[in-house]
């Protein structure tokens, strides 16, 4: 069976991989892939929680998951607006390279 | 048995999540990360959290994903240009993660509790998508209502970030 340190440190490699796609990489929408990673991550180690600590009437505790739908709603928004800032983005400097974006004003 | 799928599928998801980063061309990471969220679904599924699993499979590996897929189309992303790579960048981020690595595993080894193997849900009644949406609407109400806020909020300002000429 595996045990909670198994998941925990699933979920901590899978956070280590997702930040090293925002470090290393520089195409923006990689770096945005990364980010999803770390909150599947963060939500990973939160159902592994609510599965692990039974409430004393021998059900999980659902305030994990419940906390986890919330998340993957706040991802799906956060997606939905860094994308559009993307596409404006690139409308202005025809470019997703990281680099190639170094003035706060054009 | 559970600790054999519970490896196969994890090793999956970091194996597709490693693909993510390591690919050049934005779409096959895109369709790498598809496949790792299928892969964390069913990790979800030995937790046996049902619920969380057919949501990640519906709002991730489809909506989100569409989404990203879409925006790479519409920008017509091609394969990246190799070009130089500045060491001093990928040392530091090798620094950070590794000491991130480390010092996870540290905690990890030292949290108590960390041995213990799954509980048995000895409730005969546990089903997980009526109760978490029995929480999510008695305990959880408010945040809930918040979110739907956050979500119009979102929609609004996509609308206008997308506009023809930004003022």
């Amino acid at each position: 069976m595996p045990t909670l340190a198994h998941y925990l440190i699933v979920s901590g490699l899978l956070f280590s991989i997702g930040l090293a796609g925002v470090l290393l990489r520089r195409n923006i929408l990689i770096i945005f892939m990364g980010l999803e990673l770390m909150l599947n991550a963060a939500n990973l180690s939160l159902v592994a929680f609510s599965r692990f600590n039974l409430l004393p009437d021998g059900m999980p505790n659902y305030n994990g998951q419940v906390l986890v739908f919330f998340i993957i709603t706040v991802a799906a928004a956060e997606v939905a607006v860094g994308l559009a800032i993307i596409v404006a983005l690139f409308r202005a400097k025809q470019t997703t390279h990281v680099e190639d974006l170094n003035t706060l004003k054009f | 048995m559970q600790l054999a799928l519970f490896w196969i599928f994890s090793l999956l998801m970091l194996l597709f999540a490693a693909g993510v980063v390591l690919l050049r061309n934005p779409v096959s990471s895109a369709m790498s990360l598809v496949m790792s969220f299928v892969a964390l679904a069913a990790v979800f599924v030995t937790l046996d959290a049902y619920f969380i699993a057919v949501v990640q499979v519906l709002v991730y590996a489809g909506a989100v994903m569409v989404l990203f897929l879409f925006i790479i189309m519409l920008l017509d992303l091609r394969e990246e240009k190799t070009r130089r790579v500045r060491l001093s960048a990928w040392v530091g981020g090798g620094l950070v993660i590794g000491g991130f690595v480390s010092a996870l595993v540290q905690v990890i080894s030292s949290l108590p509790g960390s041995g213990n193997t799954k509980p048995v849900v000895s409730n005969p009644e546990a089903n997980d998508v009526a109760l978490v949406g029995f929480t999510l609407f008695k305990d959880f109400n408010f945040p809930f209502q918040i979110i739907g806020v956050l979500l119009l909020v979102a929609t609004v300002g996509v609308v206008l970030l997308s506009r023809k000429e930004l003022k």
